[in-house]
């Protein structure tokens, strides 16, 4: 397999049993690989699916059909029937996300967020802290925010420290679901600036863009979702 | 969390009967090095029960328990003698329970109530027992001035966190715990999870923690488990079932959460 | 049959029936066998409240016979109430010969102390324990207790050594110090003074326990391991007395402090009376000699 990530024939629909069981389709039949160093951006309007198909590539939502393949420590892994340990090895160690919004923890700060993910994976606190400092420094968040729990911070704020956490990793794969929603547009440049960066370092990335100037500004493919959701009901 | 090729717990078909009533039924799953495991369900869904049964407190009517001594060797929890079995729960593994009075003793000092285990697997040195107590009792955000103070003079929060101290300072691998939130204050619980989430990663303890509390689930596991009327009816990554449930109980339950 | 009945309705020998001799003596035994060990024994009523000594005196009945001398102590004095009492208890049910010295004594019971004397070999101490559980103090469930006993799990009886240290600056246990015997089981030795630990290791004398209301029987045999249990830096220590004794002049020995008058006047003397009159028959003299105890007043 020569893509880090390949989605082949994905099917994903709710059953919404409190509401009489009925079955809500999503998508269906999706099918794209994203390849390293590239930008892979999934288009059409919103309510499509596209924030589902990147919960399902992260394992956060689960997969009805099909296979999402991934290149994982040197072998081809099936996310959607992974093992739980399985998926969380591989968020550890191959697969990164930027999620819409920051799910804060409380007590813990902007610079120990940002700088886990190193931790975990075995870099020792010192450094890890030295390298979110870089990227919080970059991302324009002031110094006073940083030893604190980012439980109060706005949107925009909450937003780049979400940033900095996905893209402090060298996963060979990142998710980015809209990161630049909330952000002015300084913060944006850094940002295309950043996925740049990724993209020549060989990290194959899909993301969800709404502005029209970042997706133009580093999409290498556009992929419209619409056109996996044939099946919808009426 | 590690990757290793040996679970460290592997729970093999439990089922446990009081009498004619059943308290969980044929429940099986492996637990890793480092891994948090929730066990979610409203009260009397038969987690307690399974919990009492994994940790060798209650025995079950069926099924077995093997566990990963830290020579390696897999054991069967049921085939060892009591002396053994009780060993293992004083060195190589902890319960907090849900009341802290249950899992502490509260007519001798916090000091005392830390240096118990080490005690008891032999440690003779008064200055030495003292001093790791003080250095447990700082990890658990405890002042040193509070060791000779008796647990009956904490708060709730400040008693948990002194079981939780009790339990982890013959560095346990793995640790049982009973709705350890139970009944502190929103603000208490979070400074409790917080600590516990900070003393997993730093010690690379596992955990199997009951809970009938969604957002500790969310917060302290990797993986989880829900059960009703005695059977698991789901399980999976924490975050795949918080966010995409399946069964109609789940759904249920993850919808009754009360958004803030 | 029975060689005390007089023409009142008799006692059998030392009061207790056959029968229950020797089920009292069949768990002698097994304490015996097994140092240390509470062996549980159908504790009979006697004639006596509780916490007089109840178990002690089963016990003492079970074993005594018709040429032994009996010596009775409490608190080291052969003339309290409780130990006269007893005394002649076993006079008039088994019409044994009784002394209040320890040398001549084959059965020696006691409540509290043991005599400054060393026992000798042949020589039976006879205890009277109140609570033979050394790890009640912390853990109220026998069931549990005994659980610990039968695995060895004795972590829990220097919980109570550690608060000791942390309460006061060092182990301020005085008496019912727990010991453990032969290296396996631990032992409460009855509320004696810790003064005396050291003398009922490698004893040449029997040394039997008895506690009537909690019904449990044990033994340490003669030249028997006894150990007081302690921490690395804080060891086992017996108490010293910076005085002697103001009648003998004793010096070493355990005394008993006793007020002379409402002024704070007060003088220490052996709490051993057989000891101190040995020694003043000797000649020996302390600083109040043949002032006797009403000369201040």
């Amino acid at each position: 397999m020569a893509a880090p990530l390949v989605l082949r024939n994905v099917r994903k629909s709710f059953t919404m049993h409190l509401r009489g069981g009925i079955e809500i389709p999503v998508v269906d039949g999706v099918d794209f690989q994203a390849e390293a160093g590239t930008c892979t951006v999934l288009g059409g309007p919103s309510g499509i699916g596209k924030s589902s198909i990147l919960k399902m590539i992260y394992g956060n939502y689960g997969v009805d059909g099909g296979q999402i393949l991934i290149n994982h420590a040197g072998t081809t892994m099936d996310l959607a029937s992974a093992e739980p340990r399985t998926v969380l090895d591989i968020r550890r160690r191959t697969l990164g996300y930027v999620s819409q919004f920051l799910r804060t923890v409380p007590r813990v700060s902007a610079l120990d967020i940002v700088a886990e993910p190193l931790v975990r994976t075995g870099t020792p606190a010192k450094a890890a802290r030295g390298n979110a400092s870089a990227l919080l420094n970059r991302l324009n968040l002031p110094q006073e925010l940083w030893d604190l729990p980012p439980a109060t911070f706005s949107g925009g704020e909450q937003q780049r420290v979400n940033i900095a956490r996905g893209f402090i990793t060298s996963h060979p794969v990142l998710l980015l679901d809209e990161p630049t929603a909330s952000l002015d547009a300084r913060n944006r440049k850094v940002v295309v600036a950043m996925i740049r960066e990724k993209k020549a370092n060989g990290v194959a990335l899909v993301g969800i863009f709404h502005d029209a100037d970042v997706r133009d500004a580093i999409a290498d493919t556009v992929i419209d979702v619409s056109s996996f959701t044939a099946r919808k009901a009426a | 969390m590690t990757t290793t090729d040996q679970p460290l717990l592997s729970v093999a078909g439990v089922t446990k009967y009081y009498g004619d009533r059943m308290g969980c039924a044929d429940v099986s799953f492996d637990l890793w090095p480092g891994e948090v495991l929730a066990v979610v369900g409203e009260s009397g869904s038969g987690k307690t029960t399974l919990l009492n049964c994994i940790s060798s407190r209650l025995r079950p009517t069926r099924g077995s328990v093997h566990y990963a001594m830290r020579d390696g060797q897999s054991r069967s929890l049921f085939e060892m003698g009591e002396a053994e079995r009780r060993f293992l729960m004083r060195t190589d593994w902890g319960f907090v329970h849900q009341n802290p009075a249950d899992g502490l003793r509260m007519t001798v000092s916090a000091g005392a109530n830390v240096g118990e285990r080490l005690m008891a697997v032999g440690d003779r040195h008064y200055g030495r027992i003292r001093g790791t107590a003080i250095d447990w009792l700082g990890r658990v955000e405890i002042a040193a001035d509070r060791i000779d103070d008796q647990p009956r003079a904490f708060s709730g929060g400040m008693r948990q966190r002194l079981q939780i101290a009790r339990n982890l300072v013959t560095a346990p691998r793995l640790v049982f715990m009973d709705e350890p939130t139970g009944g502190l204050d929103v603000s208490v619980q979070a400074r409790l999870l917080d600590l516990v989430r900070g003393l997993v990663s730093d010690l690379d303890l596992s955990i199997i923690v009951v809970t009938h509390d969604l957002a500790v689930a969310r917060l302290l596991s990797h993986r989880m488990m829900v059960m009703k009327d005695g059977h698991v009816i789901e399980t999976g990554l924490t975050d795949r079932v918080l966010d995409d449930p399946r069964e109609p109980y789940t759904q249920l339950l993850v919808s009754s959460i009360l958004q803030v | 049959m029975n060689p005390h009945a007089s023409g009142f309705a008799a006692y059998n020998f030392a009061y207790l029936d056959e029968q229950t001799k020797r089920m009292i003596r069949r768990a002698i035994l097994k304490a015996i066998a097994i140092p240390g060990y509470q062996v549980p024994f159908a504790s009979r009523e006697m004639p006596m409240p509780y916490g007089w000594g109840t178990g002690g005196v089963q016990v003492t009945a079970a074993i005594l016979g018709a040429d032994d001398t009996l010596k009775v102590i409490d608190q080291g004095s052969d003339d309290t109430t409780n130990s006269v009492s007893i005394r002649k208890f076993f006079e008039k049910t088994a019409g044994v010969a009784t002394t209040t010295r320890t040398a001549d004594a084959s059965i020696i019971q006691t409540r509290h102390r043991i005599p400054e004397e060393p026992l000798k070999s042949g020589q039976v101490l006879v205890y009277q324990v109140p609570i033979p559980e050394p790890l009640r103090f912390l853990e109220p469930r026998e069931t549990e207790t005994r659980k610990m006993h039968a695995l060895e799990e004795y972590g829990l009886m220097h919980v109570k050594l550690y608060e000791d240290i942390a309460k006061n600056g060092r182990i301020a246990t005085t008496y019912a110090y727990p010991v453990k015997i032969e290296g396996r089981y631990v032992m409460d030795p009855s509320p004696t003074p810790k003064f005396d630990n050291p003398k009922m290791n490698d004893s040449p004398a029997l040394q039997l326990f008895g506690a009537g209301r909690e019904k449990r029987i044990y033994a340490v045999p003669p030249h028997t391991e006894v150990v007081s249990l302690d921490f690395e830096d804080h060891p086992f220590e017996i108490n010293r007395f910076e005085d002697t004794c103001a009648l003998c002049g004793a010096e070493g020995v355990y005394l008993d402090e006793v007020i002379l008058d409402d002024k704070g006047n007060r003088m220490f003397c052996c709490s051993d009376t057989d000891h101190c009159e040995q020694r003043r028959e000797a000649g020996h003299s302390g600083a109040r000699a043949g002032q006797g105890l009403e000369a201040s007043q």
